[in-house]
């Protein structure tokens, strides 16, 4: 346990510029994943997100053997598998097949080029299992704009968006471009999720991506109050998660993950508490 | 059975087809409707299953073109998100876990078509949708998440969800589909009372025509690209609906019901808003 959970020269290490990137980085990373995440979960797109990141994964890998920044490939690939998975996987049912397939052929294909290619091998890993050593200033700098276009739109786009992803046929009556929205979340999927595979890793963006939402729809059906939830929960897992890892010098994806999930647990537990007052549900 | 009290005024139809035509993949679905709905007039749209009745609605939502002809809402072409339009769609499961409150989904109704964060006017804002959910008895649950409500209840909020913009055009496609006999009645009397205190025109699309039968002024019954209009003792008649299914059907009448007999009325499939497949 001594070695998982320790704060032995904390401070020297959050006095080191890298570890500052990442935490900046990580809040960054916390509130644009947060605010994504309650209409993530509100649209069952779970697998869509997980199948983005895997894509982030085969374009960082591409990007990696072809002499590219490894963060651009991600975007690149990220956008990419949200636009096919937007286009193709419009209907619920069709789209768990697609983003199978289509993930599945990613993997494969990253993989692949993981194994072509021969220079440092801490670049490969951390593709998959993430790393805050990867956090540069340029990282930051891009993930700020991402930032700031993703809050951009969601502060134009919010009541349609939300109407598209919890009541889509009223939405539709209503004249609300349902088919266009989709794909509009879906790059901000892609991009958000492409700027969470650096850090987190492409196999546990799920934690950032997912786990924030789910936690705070277990306690509360009013989407604001699920967003500010969310935002809380994502900070929480990795600005703790971050800070967490750096006196046992573990990956970061570990904590974060396991942050999360205490998260959703705790949400759970509370959601079951509640159940069983009669008075919960008007609440 | 109310005669249309309004008709006799000299006023713009609430809703207008002319000549309308709509064809899909092909097969053309029904050809010269002609039908014009007076504001605070009651018509259940009846027919089998892909006789045209949720494509009709479409039209009107300007979600499908017709391929000859005209129709106008409140006076002006149909067109997507026209606001004199409140619609209310069939009750469907929804997901237990949908982070969305009663309130939400009646406030979607309202402005979820609008862009930007609505900050500015919350107030007023809930002033409208807390007068919707009274007026649709759902201020209790106001505040619960919608899927975990009971059909009934889901239902009661649509009407709201669809009433909150103040429409004078009410499209309802099969609300009372899966919803036992009280939550039928609940909300066709909500339906029926709207209509009567802000004289709001009704097209109603069921496949039962009896839970609305005391309140509808007109029938549009649609079968093959065949159809008949009026009221319903005049359609809803052995003799009509033989000729509409070109085959012998028998219209009895059991105290306040009507049973229709020999149109083998499959059971019904989905037919969701956004799907492809004509109804």
């Amino acid at each position: 346990m001594d070695t998982l959970i320790s704060f032995d020269g904390l401070g020297e290490l959050l006095a080191l510029p890298f570890v500052q990137n990442a935490l900046v980085a990580c809040a960054v990373l916390g509130l644009v994943a947060g605010l994504l995440t309650p209409l993530i979960v509100a649209r069952g797109m779970a697998f869509a997100v997980h199948g983005t990141a895997e894509l982030a994964f085969t374009g960082g890998a591409a990007a990696l053997l072809t002499g590219f920044a490894v963060g651009i490939g991600a975007v690149a690939g990220a956008v990419l598998a949200g636009l096919v998975f937007g286009v193709l996987g419009l209907r619920h049912r069709e789209r768990d097949s697609v983003i199978g397939v289509v993930l599945a052929f990613g993997l494969g294909l990253g993989v692949l080029m993981l194994a072509l290619y021969d220079g440092r091998a801490s670049n490969k890993f951390g593709l998959l299992t993430g790393s805050i050593v990867a956090v540069d200033s340029t990282n930051i700098i891009v993930l700020a704009v991402v930032a700031v276009l993703v809050v951009g739109v969601l502060a134009v786009l919010y009541r349609p968006l939300l109407f598209a992803s919890t009541d889509p046929d009223v939405a539709v009556a209503r004249g609300v471009p349902v088919r266009v929205l989709s794909l509009v979340f879906a790059v901000l999927i892609g991009l958000t999720t492409a700027l969470a595979v650096p850090i987190v890793g492409a196999i546990l963006v799920l934690s950032v991506m997912i786990a924030p939402g789910a936690a705070a729809a277990q306690v509360t059906a009013s989407p604001v109050r699920a967003t500010l939830l969310a935002v809380l929960f994502a900070e929480v897992s990795l600005v703790g998660g971050t800070i967490l890892s750096l006196a046992p010098g573990l990956p970061v994806s570990g904590y974060v993950a396991a942050l999360a999930f205490a998260c959703y647990l705790g949400c759970r537990v509370v959601a079951s508490v509640r159940a069983r007052v009669p008075a919960a549900r008007s609440s | 059975m109310t005669a249309p009290t309004t008709t006799s005024r000299i006023t713009t139809p609430a809703l207008s087809l002319r000549g309308a035509q709509v064809r899909m993949g092909g097969r053309t679905l029904w050809d010269g409707l002609d039908l014009d709905i007076a504001p605070g007039e009651f018509v259940a749209v009846l027919g089998p299953n892909g006789s045209g009745k949720t494509t009709l609605v479409r039209v009107l939502l300007g979600l499908v073109e017709l391929a000859r002809g005209e129709v106008r809402i409140g006076g002006r072409p149909a067109r997507r998100g026209a606001p004199e339009i409140g619609y209310v769609p069939q009750q469907k499961a929804l997901d237990p876990d949908l982070p969305l409150r009663g309130r939400d989904l009646v406030g979607l109704g309202l402005d979820g078509h609008r862009l930007g964060l609505g900050i500015r006017g919350r107030r007023a804002r809930r002033a409208r949708v807390d007068a919707a959910l009274a007026a649709v008895g759902g201020s209790g649950y106001a505040d619960a998440p919608v899927g975990r409500l009971s059909g009934g209840e889901q239902q009661r909020l649509r009407v709201a969800q669809a009433l909150v913009g103040d429409p004078a055009v009410l499209l309802c496609d099969e609300p009372l589909l899966s919803l036992d006999l009280a939550h039928q009645r609940t909300v066709t009397r909500l339906i029926d009372e709207r209509r009567r205190a802000a004289d709001t025109a009704v097209l109603f699309v069921t496949h039962e025509i009896n839970p609305v039968l005391p309140m509808v002024d007109r029938v549009l019954y649609l079968v093959d690209g065949r159809f008949r209009i009026g009221p319903p003792s005049e359609v809803m008649t052995s003799a009509v609906l033989s000729e509409l299914y070109r085959t012998d059907v028998d219209v009895l009448r059991l105290r306040d019901r009507l049973v229709v007999v020999g149109t083998e009325e499959h059971a019904h499939c989905d037919d969701p808003l956004v799907g492809e497949e004509p109804a």
